[in-house]
């Protein structure tokens, strides 16, 4: 086959890959360009990344890198990278230097601007890869991707919160993949909300085992690549689900490039007593999602970040004293380039012991009895002035 | 007649083997190196743990295996354990049959660090060490050994010192170049050791006690608590008495062996041989070749008969065919 003008490839991040490859199969021109997809992330890729990176650059940084070398070396000439936020928004330029250092030919662009999403700045990039581009046509593909973000990430909510509730898993996890090549293939937004309603109809449709014993309800607040990418925590979220425990995340694309900017001001006000200040990137998110959570009455909360991920460090002796005052745990966890899961497999072993044990206790003393939002308030300001052990209190 | 139960602990330094009854008696114990070695290490322990029981003329009847450290599911699948569990449960169990009220454990080992806090016997929060060893019962025989010292007399002579040398805390190798600088300029060998172990204090209250807070009854284990210097600088940098047990060494072996009794609700006879010294057992390690992750998978044959395969990420390599 003759190789196109335009071999066009981006950086992985959990599933997200759908839409945007069907984002940019709407987008080319079949004539002369083609998507390459990056290989699926492996222990090769973040070897590769690594190699190429400085090494106290953050993980994600190490990763992306990977994904371009092994796409570049599968053919690829054309580069599309995303960042924003904390100085990964700075990433693309140092990546594309690098790349170029070592010797690659390539286009490359960024879909972000620093400030975050501009679409008719987008747009004017995205002509470097289709003269014919209309901007209707831009629109149009922009929305279909926009909305299928969404509906991928409502999918995913919905599975994290009941995976260990299903007891038919094969069907679940088949499901989820016959979902996601669905957005692979979109070609209007009839079609989407047709597989949206299929989909969600199918996977309602699974009985939820409610009345599961054991089942701890954790929280995971924290970067978000490592929050996104499932390999590099070790598939955190997977081992959780398969050690009996639901899992609540609030850091999805959708949240990040549609409800962030909105969201701030009402997350600072939430956790007023602790910050007063944004941390920068995710680390308001952090504080503020786990005293939701904490209200919700979760059991634990994790929080992850790269090594060196500055707003998340700054976030945590914060989390540090909100997990004192409320007396629940929060496990910290770091991840960088290393691929031995063993530890990680022992820290949350002991963290689910934990869990189950503190809860076993507290069901044998008394269920702490909550009836609307409002009484959890107070018993958050009651619990502000003598701070500790509310919970077991008679 | 009397049930027993085995409880082994093998770290990355040291291989810990306990035999209690039924009331979380210690009838039996053994500690030994590892040496780089789990099985031979664990082998060792069951062998001196039947003396033991032999020359006290008792019955062996097992009802409960447990496996815990950082060897756990090897050695777990070798012996048949009825229960594998991570180090930080066990040890919380081993010092709560201990201590009832104990409100904080400080855990140091030759590898890592962990602090465990309970409050009305049940583990509320804890931490280990993360990104390296420092601070750890490694870092303390890797400079005993510099200094030209044996690591069972280190606490004897920080106890001897006036006046400590300071060390920096934060990093190993900072800590080695200190060492190095102070020796060359004459600090006496008492003051260099009692400051290497104050270094050791102050990286696990700066790394792991950070914004924790650590209240009575406070209970220090694992193989440094052995060392009277560390145990020293804590109290001094607590100001709280620190309890040691005289079994502190073997706290997580007697939290798994409890486990293990919890774990056999049943209460039905293990089929237990002693006589492990005599079966070979080989592990043999080869890469899965059934994605690009190529995981390391580790097959455990027991007199040649292969018992056990782990080591990968998903269950394929676990039971592929070709990783024989």
């Amino acid at each position: 086959m003759e190789n196109k003008k335009y071999r066009v490839s981006f950086p992985h991040i959990g599933n997200y890959m759908y839409p945007i490859y069907n984002l940019l199969d709407k987008l080319i021109d079949k004539e002369t360009a083609e998507i390459i997809l990056a290989p699926k992330i492996t222990t090769n890729t973040i070897d590769l990344g690594a190699k190429a990176s400085p090494d106290f650059v953050c993980v994600p940084f190490k990763y992306n890198m990977g994904n371009f070398i092994e796409a570049l070396e599968n053919g690829a000439n054309f580069l599309i990278q995303a960042g924003g936020g904390c100085r990964y928004g700075y990433y693309g330029e140092v990546q594309e230097q690098i790349l170029r250092d070592m010797g690659y030919e390539f286009t490359y662009i960024n879909l972000l601007d620093p400030e975050g999403l501009k679409p008719e700045k987008l747009f004017k990039r995205l002509k470097k890869l289709n003269k014919n581009l209309k901007f209707s046509r831009f629109v149009y593909a922009f929305l279909l991707t926009i909305k299928s973000i969404e509906i991928l990430d409502d999918f995913e909510t919905y599975m994290r919160d009941n995976y260990v509730y299903i007891d038919k898993k094969e069907e679940v996890n088949k499901l989820h993949l016959e979902f996601l090549e669905h957005l692979k293939n979109l070609s209007n937004l009839n079609e989407l909300y047709k597989i949206k309603r299929e989909y969600f109809k199918k996977l309602k449709s699974l009985k939820l085992n409610k009345n599961k014993p054991d089942v701890i309800r954790v929280g995971i607040v924290g970067e978000l690549y490592t929050s996104m990418e499932p390999f590099s925590t070790f598939f955190l979220e997977k081992e959780l689900a398969n050690m009996n425990v639901a899992v609540k995340r609030y850091t999805t694309v959708t949240y990040l490039l549609f409800k962030k900017g909105k969201a701030l001001k009402k997350l600072l006000k939430s956790s007023s007593k602790y910050i007063t200040y944004a941390l920068g990137a995710d680390g308001t998110e952090s504080v503020a999602h786990t005293l939701e959570l904490i209200d919700k009455g979760y059991d634990g909360i994790i929080h992850i970040k790269p090594f060196g991920c500055t707003p998340e460090v700054n976030a945590m002796p914060i989390l540090q004293k909100i997990s004192n005052e409320y007396n629940i745990p929060i496990m910290y966890l770091t991840f960088d380039a290393q691929t031995s899961r063993t530890g990680l497999a022992t820290r949350l072993e002991a963290f689910y012991d934990m869990l189950k044990m503190k809860k076993e206790q507290k069901e044998n003393i008394k269920p702490l009895e909550v009836k609307n939002e409002t009484e959890i308030k107070e018993k958050r300001y009651i619990n502000d002035n003598n701070k500790k052990e509310y919970r077991l209190q008679n | 007649m009397n049930k027993l139960y085995i409880g082994i602990d093998i770290g990355s330094i040291s291989t810990k083997g306990v035999v209690i009854d039924d009331d979380n008696n210690i009838i039996a114990s053994k500690y030994l190196w590892t040496e780089g070695s789990p099985i031979n290490a664990t082998k060792k322990v069951i062998a001196s743990l039947k003396e033991t029981l032999d020359e006290k003329n008792i019955d062996k009847q097992i009802y409960g295996i447990g496996t815990t450290g950082s060897a756990r599911n090897l050695i777990g699948s070798i012996l048949n354990a009825n229960i594998i569990k991570n180090e930080i449960t066990a040890h919380a169990i081993g010092t709560l049959s201990v201590f009832p009220n104990v409100r904080t454990i400080l855990e140091i080992g030759g590898q890592d660090s962990k602090l465990i806090i309970l409050r009305n016997g049940v583990v509320i929060d804890y931490a280990m060490n993360t990104l390296c060893a420092a601070g750890t019962g490694a870092f303390l025989s890797s400079q005993a050994k510099r200094l030209g010292v044996e690591i069972e007399d280190l606490g004897k002579l920080a106890k001897l010192s006036k006046k400590p040398s300071k060390i920096a805390a934060r990093c190993t190798v900072f800590a080695e170049s200190d060492l190095v600088h102070k020796a060359q300029i004459g600090h006496t060998k008492e003051d260099l050791i009692a400051g290497i172990c104050n270094s050791v204090v102050q990286n696990y209250l700066n790394n792991l006690a950070k914004g924790k807070r650590i209240e009575d009854t406070v209970v220090f284990q694992g193989g440094v608590s052995k060392n009277e210097g560390v145990v020293y600088a804590f109290e001094k940098a607590l100001n709280k008495k620190v309890h040691v047990d005289q079994n502190s060494h073997l706290m997580g072996a007697l939290g798994i062996a409890i486990i293990s009794k919890n774990a056999n609700k049943n209460g039905t006879r293990l089929d237990f041989d002693f006589n492990i010294q005599d079966v070979s057992f080989k592990t043999v390690g080869k890469e899965c070749k059934g994605c690009s992750n190529n995981c390391e998978v580790v097959s455990i044959y027991k007199n040649d008969i292969l018992i056990d395969k782990m080591g990968g990420r998903c269950d394929k390599g676990n039971y592929i065919k070709h990783i024989g």
